[in-house]
């Protein structure tokens, strides 16, 4: 048997896996790392999957994801500080037959944004939410946020968060769930293959489910920020790995159809 | 029996040289190059090409989207 060359593999005919072209060639400003780029993309190869970028509306937050206009090639909004599921909101009902999608950090969605982010999904807005959660305030410089965890050090909580001077990390997800409007709300991660395989599927999924109309699609990415965290990518992932799953386990939290409104009226009679 | 080769491209210079595909390669083909791009990173390259099965592990947990893989049976 002959040994293959380098060159002989590397043909246009033997390709397997590489960029999706739904992601323009801009270099991303994200840091080394940064669980934004995987989120990105995921996002993209989705769209692509299911061919319609034509018809996709995206908004972008503000946080490190602010410039996420300038990756995925399709349509977007830039939201205010928090109110990103108000744009997707006015968005989705003028233009149903177009898939909508928020794409907001723990900051934008979980603090800011609190109320836009609650009463989008107990309208049962028909949307899809991607909610990257660092637990940081990434893009202004490692600050508390409402997800940051108890003990976690960041630069306005050096010595880590304590409950009884920041309260407790808020589990948005958890709520979310709980409302009836809300069809599909997982918390998935990109940090292994296996990983990024699933939060693929979870996104297709929150797609998809705007075509069957049944509520909103809420998909939570437990991610790493290395800048704000002060530790490298790969050992980020580790340091994910090991307390952030333990208070954001991964997994489905609700897969059903948003109420019946009948279930509610039966109250007034 | 039939035995699968393949190898990874990385572009280079858009390369951050974060290191999670080091990580990701179940058979360590991928190191950071001891040279830096024209950002100052030290970009991921193939090491160990032999190793190499285009799993495609490395590019599925890229977060740039630099790395194409390449596979073929030998
Ligand atoms: C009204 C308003 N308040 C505060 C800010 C400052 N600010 C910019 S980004 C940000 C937090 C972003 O954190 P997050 O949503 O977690 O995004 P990340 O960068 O971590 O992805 C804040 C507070 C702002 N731009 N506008
Ligand atoms: S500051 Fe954090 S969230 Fe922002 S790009 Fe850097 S690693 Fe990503
Ligand atoms: S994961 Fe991508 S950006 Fe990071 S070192 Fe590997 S090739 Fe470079
Ligand atoms: S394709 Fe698989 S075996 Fe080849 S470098 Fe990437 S992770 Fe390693
Ligand atoms: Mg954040």
């Amino acid at each position: 048997m002959s040994e293959i060359q380098i060159q002989d593999i590397i043909k246009k005919e033997n390709f397997v896996y590489g960029k999706t072209k739904i992601l323009t060639d801009n270099v991303m400003h994200y840091c080394p790392g940064c669980s934004h780029g995987v989120t990105h993309k995921l996002v993209a190869e989705v769209i692509e999957e299911l061919d319609i970028q034509e018809k996709t509306i995206g908004v972008s937050p503000v946080g490190c994801s602010v410039l996420a206009y300038n990756y995925i090639d399709i349509d977007w909004q830039q939201a205010a500080h928090g109110r990103a599921p108000a744009l997707a909101t006015a968005t989705k009902r003028l233009m149903p037959d177009h898939y909508v999608f928020t794409y907001q950090g723990d900051g934008d969605l979980a603090s800011i944004g609190a109320a836009e982010i609650l009463h989008a999904c107990n309208r049962g807005e028909n949307i899809t939410v991607i909610f990257v959660n660092n637990a940081i305030y990434g893009m202004t410089g490692g600050q508390m946020a409402p997800t940051t965890l108890i003990g976690m050090p960041t630069a306005t909580s050096p010595y880590g968060r304590q409950a009884a001077l920041h309260g407790y990390p808020l589990k948005i997800t958890e709520l979310i769930a709980q409302l009836p409007g809300v069809a599909y709300v997982t918390r998935q991660s990109v940090h292994t293959p296996a990983a990024v395989r699933k939060a693929k599927k979870a996104i297709k999924k929150g797609f998809e489910n705007q075509a069957r109309k049944i509520g909103t699609s809420f998909i939570e990415i437990v991610s790493t920020c290395s800048s704000g965290w002060k530790i490298s990518p790969v050992e980020s992932n580790r340091w994910m790995e090991e307390h952030m799953f333990k208070f954001y386990p991964l997994g489905d939290l609700k897969d059903a159809e948003k109420d019946n409104e009948e279930d509610y009226r039966k109250f007034i009679e | 029996m039939a035995k699968v080769r393949g190898a990874i491209e990385v572009d280079k210079e858009k390369c951050k040289g974060c290191g999670v595909c080091v990580t990701a390669c179940p058979t360590h083909v991928i190191q950071l190059a001891k040279q830096v791009n024209g950002k100052g990173y030290n970009y991921a390259h193939m090491e160990n090409p032999e190793a190499c099965i285009g799993c495609a592990n490395c590019a599925l947990v890229c977060p740039d989207s630099v790395i194409a893989v390449y596979k073929v049976k030998v």
